[in-house]
């Protein structure tokens, strides 16, 4: 059996075959993949029972149902204006140099993709980072690439 | 004469001192539901999730409902851009929002309970779910049939408009509905629901243990009790507070502003940006500029220009585009400052894009379409030559 489907049959066994377990099961695809493929949908639809264009219709309105490939990192910097004023423009830029793509890319090695999203919820602490679900608060340009270096030699 | 308070420090939702969890939990449930509505409806608790309903009357509209199946929805989405109480919250003190909605589950008759938890928190899933186990167990064993499930969102700001979380829920893309039903009606899956924010349920759950008096003591006739804030922005003193409400801005400001605040927006991207002549007449509450707790200070040094695109470029991408006026209305704004901003528009053009602006507060389906004009009236009125130059 795949991996997604594995995932499939985990989900209904914890969240049953109505369609309020679609979330759960995209969000555990996603957890794992980083992004859902068509096949992926495709098979969620068939388990659940529903058509692929519904599936399709509920991820692709969620910011972190990806529906592109990402890599296996996903940076995710606040850009929302407690964090603005903090000082995020500088951490992109670092990021950017330091990772040597640009906002919305992905590195060649498909380690990091860099993103921008709105409030994380720690205005009083930015600039702030998500990495996949870990949370970077306080960050400097010193702090931030010290922080990608830290998953880098994680591999 | 303008009714306030000075600002004065609580310490309500995050005291764990003085009670057992269990007691005041089983406490509530040897009384008569009805009752226990009484007095949150007397304690003047009002929802601090934003829209301010009060909750012991949404309480008692659920529990009026003659159906089998209810729900209790806990709203963690907490995504407001300068809010960030109820993440501190659900860290600190998860037992005591659970223990809001348990009491709340007894009040209306509900079996079932969820928390929608924004998908940005997800690194407190492992802890939620451990204690959520435990707290599960614990209901069991003083008889109360309810069970407390956890949901994740998306990164979809929207869903934090109750009916658009619903729908999240069921599966279904994060779009709100048409108003009425309410949820006291027809919520989570047409049933009725009680949707609270994670700190009401806190106070819901501290009323019961202090009773309706205390609370009531503190705050305002149309704004009793405490809030907790979460202040960013030009502050030596950023962080989450809980203050008693009904103090001015000035109050406020005299304690957390930097000594250069030229503004304050109260209640985040989609509340009011108050200038620095209205600070001493302005009351943070319900009868004055409302919060869902989000305050951001601004000094001389900002533009507001800047803090307006970036408050519009907020709202254009987290629109759910589901209806015009709210999909065009938000991308035609940003547009329209920028091409002021660049001289391609004469400044006497602000005064179209402020009737835009006021015609989406009439014709938007959501809170959302409907809230961009707090910030674009309250920031061009009153700092129009920094739009313009
Ligand atoms: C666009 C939008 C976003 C919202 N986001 C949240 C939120 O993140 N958390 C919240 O508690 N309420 C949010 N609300 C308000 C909810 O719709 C609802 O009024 C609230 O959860 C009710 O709980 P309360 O009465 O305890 O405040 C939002 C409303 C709108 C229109
Ligand atoms: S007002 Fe905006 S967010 Fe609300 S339903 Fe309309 S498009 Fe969607
Ligand atoms: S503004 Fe960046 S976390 Fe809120």
């Amino acid at each position: 059996m795949t991996d997604v489907k594995k995932i499939i049959n985990r989900t209904i066994r914890e969240y049953g075959k109505e369609r309020q377990a679609l979330m759960p099961m995209l969000q555990a695809i996603v957890q794992v993949k980083n992004h859902l493929d068509d096949g992926d949908m495709i098979a969620v639809a068939e388990a659940l029972n529903l058509s692929a264009a519904e599936v399709f219709g509920t991820a692709s309105f969620y910011t972190f149902l990806d529906t592109e490939p990402r890599g296996k990192y996903i940076i995710r910097v606040c850009k929302t204006i407690s964090c603005h004023m903090a000082g995020k423009d500088e951490i992109i830029k670092v990021l950017e140099k330091h990772l040597r793509i640009k906002v919305g890319q992905t590195t060649r090695d498909n380690m990091f993709s860099l993103l921008t999203v709105n409030c994380l919820g720690w205005c009083h602490k930015g600039p702030v980072m998500l990495v996949n679900d870990d949370v970077y608060p306080e960050l400097t340009p010193k702090s931030a690439i010290e922080i990608i270096e830290s998953y880098i030699s994680r591999k | 004469m303008m009714e306030c308070n000075k600002l004065k420090r609580v310490d309500i939702i995050f005291c764990r001192k003085g009670f057992d969890l269990f007691e005041v939990v089983e406490k509530a449930l040897s009384r008569d539901p009805d009752d226990l509505i009484s007095d949150m409806i007397d304690s003047g608790l009002k929802g601090r999730g934003g829209a301010g309903f009060p909750t012991g009357l949404k309480w008692k509209l659920a529990r009026n409902e003659e159906q089998d199946e209810k729900y209790v929805v806990c709203n963690a989405d907490e995504g407001e851009p300068g809010t960030f109480k109820d993440r501190e919250i659900l860290d600190q003190v998860p037992e005591k929002v659970f223990g809001g909605m348990a009491i709340c589950a007894y009040t209306i008759g509900a079996k079932k309970g969820y928390i929608y938890l924004r998908g940005e928190y997800n690194f407190l899933i492992p802890k939620l779910t451990e204690k959520l186990e435990i707290f599960n167990r614990s209901l069991k064993q003083i008889g109360l049939d309810f069970t407390i499930r956890l949901r994740s969102g998306s990164g979809a700001y929207i869903c934090g408009e109750e009916s658009a979380l619903f729908e999240s829920m069921e599966g279904k893309r994060g779009e709100p509905r048409n108003k009425p039903p309410y949820p006291t009606v027809q919520g989570y899956l047409g049933k009725p629901t009680v949707i609270n924010n994670v700190e009401t349920l806190v106070y819901a759950f501290m009323i019961s243990r202090i009773g309706p008096e205390a609370f009531k003591e503190m705050g305002t006739k149309d704004s009793r009790g405490s809030k907790v804030f979460s202040i960013s922005g030009d502050t030596p003193r950023p962080g989450i507070y809980e203050l008693e409400l009904g103090m001015t801005v000035e109050d406020f400001v005299n304690e957390f502003g930097d000594g250069d605040t030229k503004a304050v927006q109260v209640g985040g991207a989609s509340g009011g940006c108050i200038p620095r002549k209205d600070f001493p007449n302005t009351i943070i509450g319900y009868e004055g500029i409302p919060t869902g707790g989000s305050m951001m200070l601004f000094n001389s040094s900002r533009s507001m220009y800047n803090v307006l695109h970036n408050y519009l470029e907020f709202f254009t991408e987290e629109s759910c585009g589901q209806c015009t006026p709210c999909r065009v209305g938000c991308q035609q704004l940003l547009k329209g400052i920028e091409s002021v901003k660049k001289g391609d528009r004469p400044p006497s053009y602000l005064r179209e894009l402020v009737k835009l602006a006021k015609t989406m507060k009439i014709a938007a389906k959501c809170g959302l379409g409907q809230s961009v004009a707090n910030p674009f009236v309250s920031i061009i009125k009153n700092y129009k030559e920094e739009i313009i130059h």
